[in-house]
């Protein structure tokens, strides 16, 4: 089990309830972390798109996370 | 310049900033706050970014500008937090020897920003409030 903190935005602030929320997860990769998130917080799958972001960048389902990352999670932007 | 910022946007120091004495043309994009949005009053809107990552992905956009336009200055500074009506949101410049290129790049910046940063906006009507494009069935009234 790995635990990844993890900074919420837009939208998904609300729906988890805070700003950061520590994750545990059974897994290291960023798949394996959204497909927790959408388990705990059923919401979250009704969004348009469920991106998140590493360490500023967006990042592939495939990339490996560890406990250092800044991870983020983007629902669909919107500036402007 | 790349600017996230709390306060009133300066559009004249935008343009200012952007401007090149080399320059035959100035494009400014400026974004504003609507009053009304699906038949309803707007009241105010929120914004909020992940100020760094904006940062990191505004400066990607600008990058490829550069290399498809020839760019003699540019700059885009938004804003975040509470803003009302009439407010500017966003203000985007560039200055290309020649107009056409400062229209197409201008736009081409804009529209980016739109679908690449990550900033977020709230309406808050009178009876409730709203995260522009979350879901589906909000997309298709965008």
């Amino acid at each position: 089990m790995n635990q990844f903190n993890v900074k919420a935005f837009g939208i998904t602030k609300d729906i988890l309830g805070a700003r950061e929320k520590t994750i545990d997860v059974n897994g290291q990769t960023v798949a394996a972390l959204r497909d927790t998130l959408m388990a705990q917080y059923p919401e979250l799958t009704g969004l348009r798109s469920l991106l998140i972001a590493v360490n500023d960048t967006y990042a592939d389902d495939s990339i490996i996370l560890t406990e250092r990352d800044e991870i983020a999670l983007i629902p669909p932007v919107s500036g402007g | 310049m790349i600017k996230i910022t709390e306060k009133p946007i300066d559009v004249q120091k935008v343009i200012d900033t952007a401007s090149s004495l080399g320059a035959g043309a100035v494009n400014v994009f400026i974004g504003t706050v609507r009053n009304n949005a699906h038949g309803k009053n707007v009241l105010w809107l929120e914004y909020e970014s992940h100020e760094t990552m904006a940062v990191s992905e505004i400066r990607k956009i600008i990058d490829e500008a550069s290399h498809r336009w020839p760019l003699l200055g540019w700059a885009v500074s938004h804003r975040i937090g509470t803003l009302k009506p009439g407010e500017t949101a966003v203000a985007v410049a560039v200055s290309t020897p020649h107009r056409s290129d400062s229209f197409d790049a201008c736009q081409f910046i804009i529209d980016s920003v739109k679908e690449k940063a990550p900033i977020w906006k709230k309406e808050v009507f009178e009876d409730g409030e709203e995260w522009i494009s979350a879901r589906p069935a909000m997309a298709m009234n965008v």
